[in-house]
């Protein structure tokens, strides 16, 4: 793992339980949201979950206020959170003054009301594996410097993996284990899923949450285990080929 | 190859610019640009990596499979020409496989094993930044300072299809861009997958039925690779013309 996936790991370790955190993986995404809020000296974060499972909704906020935009995005149908999704994109707007008032026309007055001056919106997906978005909300108008964006998508890539690791019941902290094998971005592993969701038909992100599930109960780096698949040493299901 | 006639290199860049139009796939153009490249040559072939937040290098595009392969080599056991022109910003020309050995001790046999004998790196540059690189894989072809510079540009003109958006002085576009770009790499890569299990063939079977699809239907690869993966499980056939 490189220094700044440590770094952002920790700060989310760090980042102080609050009553009314859930247990499982919304808790720490809490944590995760608050710790960027701090790290990117932003007004508010959010984490939003689409879609691919169900009702995209908001999984997890730094503040109050923050959860009311991320509603209001899905309450409106526009906003850079659902276009970072759609568009499968970063969305970074960083000075909402500049930006056309048609493109989120009912969104940005919104925004403006609660003193939102830039938006960065990341999406959450491996693929075409979409989980979600992470939004950074900044009361200062400006882009993100080269370090506040790495660290930004790092927490993206944390946020990914904790939302895997809910769907594969992963024991807490596996997200620290899962950031390098799962962002490693091995043509392999995208190959595996690809084949695991034929074989199991599922979705592509259940499809690698089974291969984690796999590779962790056998002990095996996910690497070795979707080689075997595009291999055919190992199948999934008891399906056809 | 030591010089192209201008009238050659003319045509070519007039070819490149004219994939750069609104309707545009970036996998695809880089694809066309590493086979371009390669056709400069008499014997050899082209591939490109694209670096992401990490600062990793991830394979892109390459004109053959050997290409695609001398660029896996290099992300597999990390030394090798694009990796020295990533870190450096300087291409890296003419280096005979054969000496090799002590500058990349993992790349270096592997390549000459698989019939290369000369290598050369090009990076892919924006402003102060290295985004990615460019490799070359050839026979002992020896390229001076002119042939050099040509494909400098060509890997420069890669960096301007990244940055293909309108709000060129945007320093966000790029990111946009490059981390849309990645991911629709992983695409690829999950489709491939996906038509790997459901037609019994191997991924490189699975990614020439990909390819060949998308140039009978004329929809861009992309577009064809993410059909392939949301339509699931009702993929199209894509052996019918």
């Amino acid at each position: 793992m490189d220094e700044r996936a440590g770094r952002v790991l920790r700060l989310i370790t760090d980042e102080p339980v609050r009553g009314g955190d859930g247990d499982g993986v919304t808790g720490v995404l809490r944590r995760l949201c608050s710790a960027a809020e701090r790290a990117l000296s932003a007004q508010g974060v959010g984490v939003s979950v689409g879609a691919e499972a169900g009702v995209p909704g908001v999984a997890a906020v730094s503040g109050p206020a923050c959860r009311a935009l991320e509603e209001l995005q899905f309450t409106l149908g526009e906003g850079p959170c659902l276009e970072a999704f759609n568009r499968r994109r970063p969305v970074l707007v960083p000075d909402l003054a500049d930006e056309s008032p048609g493109r989120w026309p009912a969104y940005l007055p919104a925004l403006h009301e609660q003193g939102v001056q830039a938006v960065f919106a990341f999406p959450l997906q491996i693929g075409a594996a979409r989980l979600g978005t992470l939004d950074i909300f900044r009361g200062r108008p400006g882009s993100l410097t080269a370090g506040e964006l790495r660290d930004a998508l790092t927490f993206a890539d944390v946020a990914v993996t904790t939302l895997l690791d809910g769907q594969a019941q992963a024991p807490p902290g596996a997200a620290a284990d899962g950031l390098d094998e799962v962002m490693g971005q091995r043509a392999e592993v995208f190959q595996a899923q690809g084949m695991v969701s034929v074989q199991l038909r599922v979705t592509l992100s259940d499809a690698l949450a089974r291969l984690r599930a796999h590779a962790y109960a056998e002990d095996r780096a996910l690497g070795e285990v979707a080689r075997d698949v595009v291999a055919r040493r190992l199948s999934f299901g008891s399906g056809q080929s | 190859m030591t010089t192209v006639s201008a009238e050659r290199l003319a045509t070519l860049f007039v070819e490149v610019a004219d994939t750069l139009i609104d309707d545009f796939d970036v996998v695809e153009f880089l694809q066309m640009l590493t086979q371009r490249v390669a056709d400069l040559f008499d014997t050899g072939e082209a591939g490109l990596m694209l670096a992401d937040h990490r600062n990793r290098l991830n394979f892109m595009a390459a004109s053959d499979e050997s290409a695609r392969l001398m660029e896996l080599f290099q992300l597999q056991y990390g030394d090798g020409p694009c990796l020295d022109a990533f870190r450096t910003a300087r291409p890296v020309t003419n280096v005979n496989l054969a000496a090799a050995a002590g500058k990349w001790p993992e790349f270096a046999p592997r390549a000459a094993q698989a019939g290369f004998q000369s290598v050369h790196a090009f990076p892919l540059r924006l402003r102060r930044e290295v985004i990615g690189a460019m490799g070359v894989f050839g026979s002992a072809t020896e390229l001076d300072d002119a042939d050099t510079l040509i494909v400098q540009s060509l890997a420069d003109v890669a960096v301007i299809g990244l940055l293909q958006e309108r709000s060129i002085r945007r320093g966000e576009a790029l990111t946009e861009q490059l981390q849309g770009a990645l991911n629709s790499r992983v695409i690829i890569e999950q489709a491939k997958g996906v038509v790997a299990q459901a037609y019994g063939v191997n991924p490189d079977e699975a990614y020439a039925l990909i390819r060949a699809f998308s140039r009978n239907t004329n929809r861009h690869l992309s577009e064809v690779a993410a059909t392939i993966v949301n339509e699931l499980p009702a993929l199209p056939n894509l052996t019918t013309r």
